[in-house]
């Protein structure tokens, strides 16, 4: 055999190999260690894990406590064994708390995992798989508060709509109403008829979270933080004279009523929510910033929220013609938007630029009571420059003292805020709108209104706003 | 009362299983022989004890009585494996022999859990291959003639690969398997020995550049192909091999980099020109996007890893059976969510010994050829336990391959008893070498 000589260098050129693949196993190694440690939990927490239904067979579903330990949800068990899921508070919590017979829904679903898993202590879990009872799962705490919940509640009354109520510099969620709703308690009874394709109602919806509205004139927020954007240094000098409708072509714009509001400036504009003016000024932007603008304040992406969401869109492109540029700057044509997303945009203003996430769980704890899991704030980014957000923020005050949110005017706090009326359907009824966050110079509470066909912002939305500002403040 | 046995065995198995996996490297530490001896010892009393327990529980689940007798054929077997390898091939590898034998007793457990028809249906198979490479390492010992035979291994393997290509059956979009009279066979499982066979047998007879040239083009072309066959696994394993066994024959760093950078400008290449790969690379990136479908089946490993935690969720406790072809390539998740984290880090640790056992021989082997051969045999094995385990993680795009020894499959399953076989072939060569020196 020709054997040339064989490469002396071989052993050396194995043993790189070797520890080459040798690295890449420890870090196969890490990164499974690191998945199990850090990662799974909230990976597995998803609805499409068949798994943790598993659970229930060996774990009593824990219970969702309000922000003060007030059950919002338990499971009875029967004589029989039969388990029942209770709702102590019937439809007031519907939609955030969900439910859990048909799918799950809401903090049932969000919280599903920890309600299925239990730290009882070790000798009371053995005991117990011994004598073949269910250990008890853990209980969430959430972070809402049932009277502002009640409140809100209250104020809306019959109307369809939603109030969202949360802390602009944690993200916590203290309220979250969705009107029409239906009764957890008697849901297996009730299910066909509200799954039913003759119901037009949809109460299974949260509106909260999935309904989508043109947001009229509270998108005069973004319109006008656009407007600053492309003239920073002359913005201020913006004029428009106001005759209660705009003519541009062939096309007219009314401000609301036909109001006439004059010779108005940005900041009245803003206050008297000046379609005229908006339209106009919305004539003079330009569309690929807008796009990029609203792509920053999370229309068209995904919002960081763990429960069912709807996406904001917003579709104005580069070749869009006078009548929609027009209409959307009003917040009109074809943009629409979730009021969980406009309560974030709000609590962005209110906190210097940046949105928190909101959040629904503030911790986990034990059956008796020992904490398990702390949820802490956390900040989903900026979303604006913060000497923007204290503009808007003080186009929003004016809003209050000198506009059309006077319903939410008072000695006692401080609000800043944004009406809408917006517009859906000819011969109907504006949603009426109202974003908006008190005290202005320290913001602590942000609530977000809509009244389906409630006519306008100012005069429907913004009182039901002012009855949880109220209750906030005179505790 | 079944509960809690179930529970206090999950704990036991992981401790076996650990403990086997402990054994494994502190062998390292002995140079005696009735040291090592000693350990192997150990390692079988684990094993054994392991095996027992498992069953214990699977007879306790499912209450049927086959599993009993299914045990008892398996301690046969491996008694009498075991047994006569010792007995036969005394200077073989004991510590590789238990690491194939326990890597089989974790595939028989995990089967028989997931179904008794293909666990059994394995077994036979494993019955058959062991008897079949039995005389594996025998004929290494007395025919030098493979190394002559370059051409034969490189064109039989080439072909054996286009003709899949051709005519073979679909299956999860990619052409893998031949059906020869009612077996399906996927020979992309063997022609990876011959290809290491192929290289080897070249670079043993130069390594000139026109012999480097040839000999890549062959490669590129048995890789080429396989990726027209859309077994991207299979792929990226023959290109590994190839290129760090082109770096153990010359040393060269400027082959092996131009080899990595051209790895990389092709694997580009493919994203681009080839949707298949692209849905791969999605699914992996984000596969909650597409839970339904391309993200479907990662997504469901990744529930069952991490809902079975560190310790699992013990044996039928578990819904592994979400997993689409969990018996195959996504046998780990079945592992790690049953048996634990722990135990299928443990798994894949008996892995890394074998590989680096692999290695270790491949290092002691003077001819090139025989260096050759149980380095790329090893690289093949490597690559394919961190194919199959970083996919199922989600650590790598998931590319479709099986965990040697464990997975379910006839192919994969003869094709590790050979590659096992060649190299305790070469064990045995090198010790006879060592004592015609003394």
């Amino acid at each position: 055999m020709n054997r040339k000589a064989p490469n002396p260098k071989a052993n050396k050129s194995i043993m790189i190999i070797t520890y080459g693949v040798v690295g890449i196993f420890v870090c196969l190694l890490g990164y499974m260690g690191y998945f199990l440690q850090v990662k799974s939990e909230t990976v597995i927490n998803n609805s499409y894990n068949a798994r943790l239904d598993r659970f229930s067979d060996r774990i009593l579903r824990g219970e969702i406590l309000s922000s003060d330990g007030r059950v919002l949800a338990e499971t009875l068990v029967g004589e029989d064994g039969s388990e029942t899921r209770n709702y102590p508070y019937g439809s007031l919590f519907a939609h955030v708390v969900g439910y859990s017979d048909y799918g799950k829904t809401g903090l049932e679903a969000l919280g599903n995992f920890y309600l299925l898993s239990s730290h009882m202590n070790l000798v009371e879990q053995t005991i117990n798989e011994l004598s073949g009872v269910k250990n008890i799962g853990d209980n969430v705490v959430t972070t809402l508060d049932v009277d502002l919940q009640q409140a809100a509640s209250e104020a809306l009354g019959d109307r369809k709509g939603a109030v969202v109520a949360m802390e602009p510099d944690t993200g916590k969620i203290l309220a979250m109403v969705s009107k029409p709703g239906f009764n957890p308690n008697t849901l297996r009874a009730d299910w066909e008829a509200l799954i039913s394709g003759d119901n037009k109602e949809a109460q299974l919806l949260n509106r909260a979270t999935q309904g989508v509205y043109p947001p009229g004139s509270t998108f005069k927020m973004v319109t006008a933080l656009a407007y600053m954007r492309e003239y920073p240094t002359d913005w201020q000098d913006f004029t428009f004279d106001c005759d209660g409708t705009f003519e541009w072509k062939d096309y007219k714009i009314s401000c609301y009523h036909e109001n006439v509001h004059g010779t108005q400036n940005l900041e009245e504009a803003f206050a008297n929510s000046c379609n005229g003016a908006f339209a106009s000024l919305g004539l003079e932007l330009n569309l690929n910033k807008m796009m990029d603008l609203t792509g920053q304040l999370l229309f068209n992406r995904e919002l960081p929220l763990a429960i069912a969401y709807s996406k904001s869109s917003y579709a104005m492109g580069s070749g869009a013609d006078d009548w929609e540029r027009l209409q959307t700057s009003i917040g009109q044509g074809n943009t629409q938007m979730t009021p969980i997303h406009n309560a974030i945009l709000t609590s962005a203003i209110a906190n210097g630029g940046v949105a928190m996430k909101p959040y629904l769980i503030d911790h986990v704890e034990s059956e008796a009571g020992e904490e398990v899991k702390k949820f802490l704030p956390s900040a989903y980014g900026s979303l604006m420059e913060p000497e923007e957000a204290d503009i808007l923020s003080g186009l929003m005050r004016k809003v209050v003292t000198d506009g059309t949110g006077s319903a939410v005017r008072t000695e006692d706090y401080a609000v800043a805020g944004k009406t809408g009326s917006a517009e859906f359907e000819t011969g109907k009824e504006s949603h009426a709108w109202f974003t908006g966050f008190a005290p202005a110079e320290d913001p602590r509470l942000v609530v977000t209104v809509i009244v389906e066909e409630g006519g306008a912002g100012g005069q429907v939305a913004a009182p039901i706003a002012r009855t949880l500002f109220d209750l906030y403040f005179s505790r | 009362m079944v509960n809690v046995i179930i529970e206090v065995s999950k704990y036991l198995l992981v401790l076996l299983m650990a403990l086997y996996t402990y054994w494994n490297f502190s062998y390292f530490r002995f140079r005696e022989e009735w040291q090592q001896n000693r350990v192997c010892g150990r390692q079988d009393a684990a094993m054994f004890l392991m095996h027992f327990v498992a069953y214990v529980v699977l007879y306790l689940k499912s209450e049927d009585e086959r599993v009993v007798l299914f045990y008892i054929a398996q301690v046969i077997f491996f008694g009498v494996y075991l047994g006569l390898y010792r007995l036969f091939y005394r200077k073989m590898s004991r510590i590789l022999v238990n690491n194939m034998c326990m890597l089989l007793t974790i595939g028989f457990i995990i089967l028989t859990r997931l179904s008794f028809e293909k666990a059994v249906r394995q077994f036979v198979i494993v019955a058959a291959a062991a008897l079949v490479t039995w005389i594996i390492p025998f004929i290494l010992d007395r025919a030098w003639q493979l190394a002559r035979i370059p051409w034969v291994y490189g064109s039989l393997g080439l072909g054996l690969l286009i003709l899949v290509w051709i005519v073979g059956n679909n299956s999860f979009g990619a052409q893998l398997s031949l059906s020869i009279a009612g077996f399906q066979f996927q020979p992309s499982e063997f022609v990876k020995i011959s290809f290491v066979f192929f290289v080897a047998a070249m670079f043993y007879r130069s390594t000139d550049f026109k012999t480097i040239a040839v000999t890549t083009a062959m490669a590129a072309a048995h890789v080429l192909v396989l990726v027209l066959s859309k077994d991207l696994g299979s792929a990226l394993i023959f290109f590994l091999t190839y290129l760090t066994m082109l770096f153990v024959a010359t040393t060269n760093w400027l082959y092996l980099g131009t080899g990595l950078a051209g790895g990389c400008v092709a694997s580009v290449l493919a994203y681009a020109l080839f949707s298949h790969v692209r849905v791969r690379v999605t699914a992996w990136s984000n596969p909650w996007a597409d839970i339904d479908n391309q993200g479907y089946q990662i997504t469901q490993s990744l529930f069952a890893i991490g809902t079975g935690g560190w310790f699992g969720m013990g044996l039928y406790q578990g819904m592994p059976y979400k997993i689409p072809v969990v018996e195959k390539d996504f046998v780990f998740a079945a592992i790690s969510e049953e048996l634990g984290g722990v135990f299928a880090i443990c798994v894949l640790l008996v892995c890394l010994g074998c590989f680096l056992q692999f290695m270790m021989l491949a290092a002691r082997m003077e001819a090139m050829f025989y260096k050759l051969i149980a380095f790329g045999l090893g690289m093949v094995y490597g690559t394919q336990v961190l194919l199959t385990a970083g996919g199922v993680t989600k650590f790598i795009p998931s590319t479709g391959v099986t965990l040697p020894f464990v997975s379910y499959g006839g192919s994969s399953i003869l094709s590790t008893f050979i590659v096992f076989a060649v190299i305790q072939g070469l064990y045995i060569l090198k010790r006879d070498d060592e004592e015609d020196y003394e």
